[in-house]
């Protein structure tokens, strides 16, 4: 294997480590928040809201907002330690 | 001023402003036409990501479901969101680094094969046009009730008007409009919830004042006050839904997969420069998506609220005046059953008088709570680009399918730079023809159609394009299979249980509830028809041969980030 090829399949592992993480985040908070622990997460309540309501309807969005951009950052930051910035 | 003529000058200033930038953002190449020329900034097309996404049904129709299924409306909020976040780790900053024009083209050269290829155009092109259809009886429904204009000169006008940047300025007309289309329409959406927030709870944050207190000096909660008046009247507590478990969990992931697959989403992506502007504006586009995202279920709770405390057990006679004027429309309808001259509003279908349309939820509310003439016509203004902005996205997947997908790629590959141009106006402009023509008469099927457009997708591109870039040795033969039995899969159930078609036509659907597989509703069986295409890829990939060394090359490279920009041109 070639050293240029050792160096992207490194930057390719740590981009998918990356993707399993947020991904991760991303079913709990919809699926699992909003879904199927909601009954539970009913019982608590934040202001008029029920906490399972609150991220079906609310929470679950603006996480996911945040993961994209915490994402952009993560990869440009690869990026630039595997020297793809351009 | 009157509401009637403000709503012309807001209308006509949007409709002069948007050939104001056609002409301006002309195409003069292919490259232009099919991509604005890749060099648009992640923020605009950020924008006009949001614009092109956020529909019609969006705009008008979903605070309004969302009032009337209460938690169950959750699945279009995280479903339509969701999937943002499947196109940003998943799909967009690959297609951009793989860098050709449209969806087929990737399928076509991953899996280097004419048939995959063709069978990617024909899915783009099933999904593009049952959902166009729907965009167009948009545009005509919003001219017809705010213009009192007929529904065909409506279509009729937005057909001229689409046809006008689209066929001029092809995917670089269209971005740009799409910009000023999302100013316009999130500007529309923001006012009146921002004015009825203050209103009801006295807090100017929509997101804020749906979880406040009511401003009546009662101290009880809005969504308190909702759940109980719900129940009252016999319907499910409002912060509960009737759906099953199971159910809600298919459609949110049928709606997330397929938002991550439709093709004039991903497309929008080939316009940025770099890869890492591709990462950024699918950021940007759900920033600007979640506004209004997160905006709607509030505008539900109030204006739910509203309404039941305006109508429920009132007099007739006592109504407002915008009660009368909605009655006009045929999107209120009062039916005095008990003969006492009084609505009652419950969930019996049997006492049950006062019938609502949903779209009346965003389309009245500045009328119920009593909000300046402009305010109503901006309403209008923000329905219309979002119906246009959309229908001038889908527009572009379906000529570039033609023109580029299948005249310059299969028929006639030879074919000149101006010529390929041409062809792509040219089909640009019958698909617009074609497009009005079910606006105007549309099929009975529409509207249920275009909810199952996302399942469709899901269905056939999404595991096709997430193998090609994850799973290098991939072959063509599991792909086409995947592609195949998914998207037959899922138009057999849709076919089964949405239309009836093989137990007796429509009205049997009803009855066909308790044999849906798993429990789970056409609206959510994409979900399991995407789950099928990857075990059937995966499965016929056993027993085929591995791509060619040239094509796990490709995939090498568009795992790489650098060096985008040229792979774009030809």
């Amino acid at each position: 294997m070639t050293d240029k090829q050792a160096k992207a399949n490194a930057y390719w592992r740590e981009n998918v480590r990356y993707l399993l993480i947020l991904l991760s985040i991303w079913f709990l908070v919809s699926y699992g928040a909003g879904i199927l622990f909601k009954d539970f997460l009913d019982t608590i309540k934040i202001g008029g809201f029920k906490l399972g309501f609150w991220f079906a309807q609310q929470g679950s969005i603006y996480v996911f907002v945040i993961l994209i951009f915490v994402y952009v950052r993560l990869m440009n930051k690869l990026d630039k330690k595997y020297g793809y910035n351009e | 001023m009157s509401v009637q003529l403000w709503t012309y000058i807001i209308v006509g200033l949007t409709f002069a402003l948007y050939i104001g930038i056609a002409i301006w953002s002309r195409a003069g190449s292919t490259k232009e036409f099919y991509v604005a020329g890749g060099n648009v900034s992640p923020l605009a097309n950020g924008m006009a990501t949001a614009a092109d996404w956020m529909s019609a049904a969006s705009f008008i129709s979903m605070a309004g479901i969302i009032a009337f299924a209460g938690y169950d409306g959750s699945v279009y909020l995280m479903g339509w969101t969701g999937g943002y976040v499947l196109l940003a780790l998943l799909l967009a900053p690959y297609l951009r680094k793989f860098g050709k024009f449209t969806v087929p083209d990737f399928i076509g050269e991953r899996y280097y094969s004419k048939t995959a290829r063709i069978v990617a155009v024909i899915c783009a092109l099933i999904v593009s046009f049952t959902y166009v259809a729907g965009q167009m009886r948009g545009v005509g429904v919003v001219f017809s009730r705010f213009l009192q204009v007929d529904i065909t000169t409506g279509v009729l006008i937005g057909m001229v008007i689409v046809l006008f940047y689209a066929v001029l300025g092809g995917m670089k007309g269209i971005t740009y409009t799409q910009v000023a289309q999302y100013c316009v329409l999130i500007f529309a959406f923001m006012v009146p919830a921002i004015f009825i927030s203050i209103q009801m709870t006295g807090n100017p944050i929509p997101q804020l004042g749906m979880g406040s207190t009511i401003n009546d000096g009662s101290g009880m909660y809005l969504l308190e006050k909702l759940d109980g008046l719900s129940t009252e009247l016999g319907f499910a507590e409002y912060m509960d839904g009737s759906k099953s478990i199971v159910d809600v969990f298919a459609i949110t992931l049928a709606l997330m997969v397929g938002t991550a697959g439709l093709p004039h989403v991903i497309v929008r992506f080939f316009t940025v420069k770099r890869v890492r502007d591709a990462r950024k504006s699918a950021g940007w586009a759900l920033l600007l998506i979640a506004i209004l995202y997160t905006t709607a279920p509030a505008v539900s709770v109030f204006a739910k609220t509203n309404l039941i405390n305006t109508v429920s057990g009132q007099a007739y006679a006592a109504m407002p005046t915008w009660f009368k004027n909605w009655e006009e429309t045929g999107l209120l309808v009062f039916d005095d059953k008990n003969q006492d001259g009084k609505i009652q509003y419950v969930a019996s279908k049997k006492d049950n008088e006062l019938t609502i349309d949903n779209d009346i939820m965003v389309l009245a509310n500045p009328e119920i709570a009593d909000l300046p003439a402009w305010v109503i016509a901006l309403v209008a203004a923000g329905g219309l680009a979002a119906a246009l902005s959309t229908a001038a996205g889908l527009l572009l997947v379906i000529s570039s399918s033609v023109s580029h997908d299948l005249i310059k790629s299969i028929f006639k590959p030879n074919i000149s730079e101006m010529g390929e141009l041409w062809a792509a106006r040219i089909s640009a402009t019958v698909a617009v023809v074609i497009a009005g023509y079910f606006g105007i008469n549309p099929p009975g099927f529409v509207a249920a159609v275009v909810a199952l457009a996302f399942g469709l997708a899901a269905a056939s591109f999404f595991p096709a394009i997430v193998l090609g870039i994850f799973y290098k040795k991939m072959s063509k033969e599991g792909a086409i299979a995947g592609m195949i039995v998914g998207i037959s899969l899922m138009l057999f159930y849709m076919l089964k249980f949405k239309f009836g078609l093989f137990d007796g036509g429509k009205e049997a659907v009803a009855g066909l509830s308790k044999d849906w597989w798993f429990g789970i509703s056409p609206e959510g069986f994409g979900s399991i028809a995407m789950i099928v295409n990857f075990m059937v890829a995966i499965l016929v990939n056993l027993f085929t041969p591995d791509p060619p060394e040239q094509v796990q090359e490709i995939v090498e490279d568009i795992r790489i980030p650098s060096g985008a920009g040229n792979a774009a041109v030809h």
